[in-house]
């Protein structure tokens, strides 16, 4: 295991040498430059100061490395039942890896449920975690907003299987007049077409809006953060020059604060991607294939690694979902990097 | 002095930390064992066997050994038992490797399994018992309808989309007197890889006249229907849907007080009983040699004895006929024997069918072989 | 906020032209807006909560729940506890606490006071992103793949914690991180003028100023991380008895036991799945509030 011996031996390491340091330590006061280069001096202070830069680059590029080794590691797995799939990887709507002998594999019907569930989710969180970013930072006085705040981040507390359970079985049956009259009214629209399971509620559309409550904390943690942190005087400057509130929001906090907003929205969509077991509880299977509907069933990515993992017994069969996981660490990796860039261009700091 | 308080805060983290260690415990199990002791054929163990057992396998039958682990605590106080249900696969793996001294499968060892699994017991052949039934339940939920009948042949043609309403022909034929709606019928399958499904599906096609041409495995073929996420979101699935049908655990089945359909082999409905299960328990055709009980449950699917509930799942013990130390094979035997006798009494409240009583005796024999 | 309101009425007031009808209604309906979006969000937090509490409040209340294990007991049985998956949780977050925070705060240290502005520290900084994003299913399988498929290790507790190291770990460098940034560079120069090496300087200042903060972000970023059950799922089976061995043998953590609880249909299990829930949750809120207390504690007194 690559992080294992590093990560014990690093701490020992440290520690050692701060605690074996003060008795040499007496002989140096005399030094006068700045000791960074460590240039001159005791030997010991160049060996701790060696030693000590050492391990915290090497921490540095560990992480580099660990990313390295996450997608070599899970590619190394995945090729093999790759090279013996009957099935086309990426345009296949079937995923059959039960039978290492006959692998029937492809990812087109999770992709396309992963990015719907999830995208449906962000549309939903986004605006309203913009509203309580801003209500908490802008408009409530702090000692409302400190605890309201305090109670929004108790969501992210909630164990993700609870809102699975709380999604299916008390939040869908609450919605399923709005879903109905959704299909009714709006069906000739691919979205809200009639979808392809017959268990109540157990769709990309409940999925999405329990996923877009588990995603709300992270966006407004975050979103809150870069908003307090508008400079006082461009906040003054407009109201000075007699702006209402709303206006100095839009003139002032927003411009400062929305690449952080980006950001934060990007991290959401991010955990709504991998998210397991509420979607794996929530969302139905179904032998159909996806239509686009927010009505259908279906698996993402997460969902269905979680329900065959733990009845595998062969490396192929697991290399076949290690692949499928492959696929979602690219997908998530793209989506921060996407985040990433928004920031730089934008110039502002997060 | 900033230091000396951080130094509090984590002397007190870690003073809380010991003090939380120290004061938990595992309950006794054997006091809580009502009625798993002495019944009128419990037979004299020797207790003196290896302290912990350790088994994995199938999590079909989970349940059983927790019934049985209380049975075997209740007659051995310090004898225990740790059965880990990570799936059949990992259960065959363990044992083959030696890791724990026997293994749970929802199938026989297969002929490539078996080579290895002889290796671990020096050179021995590893014995496949089946210890554990399960009824599997049809489970249905249609308004007015109390009762259901359905045969093989209907049955797989329900759930693979052949059969498409409730007042089908072929349905009313066999319910005659019960008025069944002309709704859609909803087939519910399970979500996740699982030795139910397998079973199910082995014994449609075994038992369809060829009206099932999928396959059988541990992913529902039948290509129709919405799928929950295990026995209890299947169960939870039927009972909120009107005109769903399902196949279940019984246990599930009955906590969610759903219909549960009869089964017409040919000579007449039968009803989901432990008694009916019993019956085609007693039929089933040992196809292992000498005392490896591999079952061949294809024959029963197929042709069950009358009036016998022929749709129930067989999870094997795999164990060592030879080849344990002398510690570990006395507490192999010991735990097993209590199983087949003691562990019987509770197993029908966990939704398990009890042995009848002619293979009860052939598993005894076979567990007393064990040296 | 209340003097924003009164510079508000001040300036306008008695120099300029009042604000036209549209402006304010816009004002007004943008203050609404956001309250609104506000009680929306307040409804299923209120409601999850509510569940939960309802449906648990009857398990977690009996004098077993803190004591005792779930061992021996049949899947209809009342009684028994929800030690042993507390103790599998605490367990494990605290071998994972103890593997990613020395590493955390490297990062955070080669970051901020040596790397700045070199190509490894942008890429670290990069990877730290990144790191922040990747799912915990991919966390879990890619220590699957490595640990359990390559090296043929048995399924273990060890595993769980370490795959829980890579989603804890960018949370620490992060915090940490912001937390040596604020550290003045006064503190740093006035070592340095005392002739103390920059590593000690950085072990005897800068860490000791910014301690507090970073404790908070180690403490928060383990209570996210005692949640997940996407690991545990994976590389671990559940026991229903007390286990201290983290690499051998199966063990409990609430996620998992509320997992495995799920799969049964009695009122036991009904009570134990929603009693686990709650307990995770007072759990991870303690843990919230530690952070709070911590950083309250042990705060610089300066600023």
């Amino acid at each position: 295991m690559t992080d294992g011996p590093a990560g014990t031996g690093e701490p020992g390491d440290r520690w050692g040498g701060s605690v074996s340091a003060p008795v040499p330590e007496a002989g140096i006061p005399t030094e006068p430059r700045p000791p960074d280069e460590g240039t001159s001096g005791a030997t010991f202070v160049q060996r701790g100061d060696r030693i000590f830069r050492f391990l915290a680059t090497g921490s540095g590029a560990f992480v580099v490395a660990l990313i390295g080794a996450i997608g070599l590691f899970l590619l190394i797995q995945a090729v093999p039942p790759l090279l013996q799939n009957n099935a086309d990887f990426l345009t296949s709507r079937q995923f059959e890896a039960g039978d290492p002998n006959n692998l029937h594999f492809g990812i087109l019907d999770l992709l396309l449920v992963t990015v719907e569930v999830s995208l449906f989710a962000l549309v939903l969180a986004m605006p309203i975690g913009l509203g309580i970013a801003l209500f908490l930072t802008q408009y409530a006085p702090a000692r409302v907003a400190r605890p309201f705040g305090y109670l929004v981040d108790l969501l992210a507390a909630v164990p993700s299987i609870i809102f699975g359970l709380w999604g299916l079985f008390v939040l869908a049956p609450v919605i399923q007049p709005f879903a109905l009259w959704l299909q009714d009214n709006l069906g000739w629209f691919f979205l809200f077409s009639p979808g392809n399971v017959q268990i109540a509620g157990a769709t990309v559309f409940t999925a999405g809006i329990v996923l877009a409550v588990m995603i709300l904390p992270i966006i407004t943690a975050i979103s809150r953060e870069v908003f307090a942190r508008t400079p006082r005087a461009h906040i003054e400057a407009a109201l000075a020059l007699g702006a209402t509130k709303w206006e100095v929001v839009r003139m002032t906090v927003w411009p400062f604060g929305r690449a952080g907003y980006v950001s934060a929205s990007m991290l959401g969509l991010g955990r709504a991607l991998g998210e397991t077991i509420a979607l794996m509880i929530i969302l139905a299977a179904t032998p159909a294939i996806f239509t686009g509907s927010l009505f259908d069933g279906g698996a993402t990515f997460a969902s269905k690694i979680a329900l065959s993992f733990a009845e595998l017994n062969n490396n192929l069969s697991a290399g076949a979902f290690i692949a499928a996981g492959l696929v979602l660490f690219v997908l998530t990796f793209l989506v921060n990097a996407a985040a990433r860039w928004v920031i730089a261009r934008s110039g502002a700091k997060a | 002095m900033k230091l000396q308080r951080h130094g509090l805060v984590v002397a007190l983290a870690a003073a809380g930390a010991i003090l939380l260690a120290a004061c938990g415990s595992d309950p006794n199990a054997g006091g809580s064992g009502a009625g798993a002791t002495s019944s009128a054929n419990s037979p004299a163990v020797d207790c003196n066997g290896k302290a912990g057992l350790t088994a994995e396998g199938s999590s079909a039958q989970k349940n059983a050994m927790d019934v049985f682990a209380q049975a075997y605590q209740a007659k051995c106080a310090n004898s225990k038992i740790a059965y880990n249900p990570t799936g059949s696969g990992a259960g065959v793996k363990q044992f083959t490797a030696g890791l724990v001294d026997f293994g749970g499968s929802d199938s026989a060892l297969g002929s490539a399994e078996s080579g290895p699994a002889a290796t671990r017991c020096q050179n021995n052949p590893a014995w496949n018992l089946p210890l554990v039934f399960g009824p599997v339940a049809i489970a249905y939920k249609v308004a007015g309808a109390d009762s259901l009948t359905l045969d093989g042949e209907t049955a797989a043609k329900i759930f693979n989309g052949r059969i498409t309403t409730w007042n089908d022909p072929a349905i009313a034929a066999l319910n005659s007197g019960v008025t069944l709606p002309a709704a859609p019928i909803n087939v519910v399958f399970r979500s996740d890889d699982s030795g139910t499904t397998d079973n199910f599906q082995k014994y449609l096609k075994a038992s369809s006249k060829g009206a099932w041409t999928q396959d059988a495995g541990k992913k529902f073929t039948g290509g129709v229907g919405s799928g929950a996420q295990g026995s209890a979101g299947v169960a939870q699935a039927i009972a909120a849907t009107e005109g769903s049908i399902g196949y279940v655990e019984l246990s599930f089945a009955q906590d969610n007080e759903l219909g549960i359909a009869k089964i017409d082999s040919g000579a007449g409905a039968v009803e989901l009983t432990d008694a009916n299960v019993g019956k085609a328990i007693a039929g089933v055709t040992v196809t292992g040699q000498g005392n490896d009980l591999v079952l061949d449950l294809t024959k029963t699917y197929a042709e069950p004895p009358a009036g016998s509930y022929p749709l129930f799942l067989a999870t094997y013990e795999i164990v060592c006929s030879k080849g344990y130390d002398a510690a570990t094979a006395t507490a192999v035997k010991s735990f097993l024997t209590v199983a087949a006798t003691d562990g019987q009494a509770n197993l029908s409240a966990a939704g398990y069918a009890p042995l009848p009583a002619e293979f009860q005796q052939k598993l005894l024999t076979a567990i007393q072989a064990i040296a | 906020m209340s003097t924003t309101i009164d510079l508000d009425k001040a300036a306008t007031a008695p120099t300029f032209t009042g604000i036209s009808a549209g402006r304010k209604a816009r004002n007004s309906l943008a203050t609404v807006l956001m309250t609104l979006a506000f009680l929306v969000a307040l409804v299923p937090l209120v409601w999850v909560i509510w569940t939960v509490v309802s449906q648990g409040i009857a398990a977690i209340v009996s004098s077993t729940w803190w004591s005792q294990s779930l061992n021996g007991l049949l899947a209809r049985q009342e009684g028994g506890g929800a030690y042993h998956a507390i103790v599998g949780t605490l367990l494990q977050g605290l071998v994972c606490a103890i593997i990613a925070t020395p590493i955390g705060i490297m990062v955070a240290i080669y970051l901020v006071e040596y790397g700045a502005g070199t190509r490894l520290a942008r890429a670290t900084t990069f990877m730290v992103d990144i790191l922040t994003g990747v799912p915990s299913i991919v966390a879990a399988l890619f220590v699957y793949a490595v640990w359990i498929s390559i090296f043929g290790l048995p399924r273990s507790a060890f595993a769980v914690s370490l795959a829980l190291v890579l989603l804890m770990l960018p949370v620490v460098v992060r915090s940490t991180e912001e937390m040596l940034r604020i550290v003045p560079d006064d503190l740093r120069e006035a070592s340095y003028a005392l002739g103390v090496p920059k590593w000690k300087t950085i072990v005897k200042v800068v860490i000791p100023t910014a301690l507090s903060g970073m404790l908070t972000g180690i403490v928060l970023a383990l209570a996210r991380v005692m949640g997940e059950t996407a690991p545990v799922l994976i590389l671990v089976a559940y026991a229903p008895y007390i286990n201290f061995d983290i690499f051998g043998g199966n063990m409990a953590s609430l996620p998992l036991m509320m997992t495995v609880e799920r799969s049964n249909p009695t009122d036991a299990g009904a009570d134990r799945l929603w009693g686990a829930a709650i307990t995770l949750i007072l759990i991870i809120t303690i843990f919230q509030l530690l952070a709070a207390f911590l950083s309250k504690v042990t705060a610089p007194k300066t600023k």
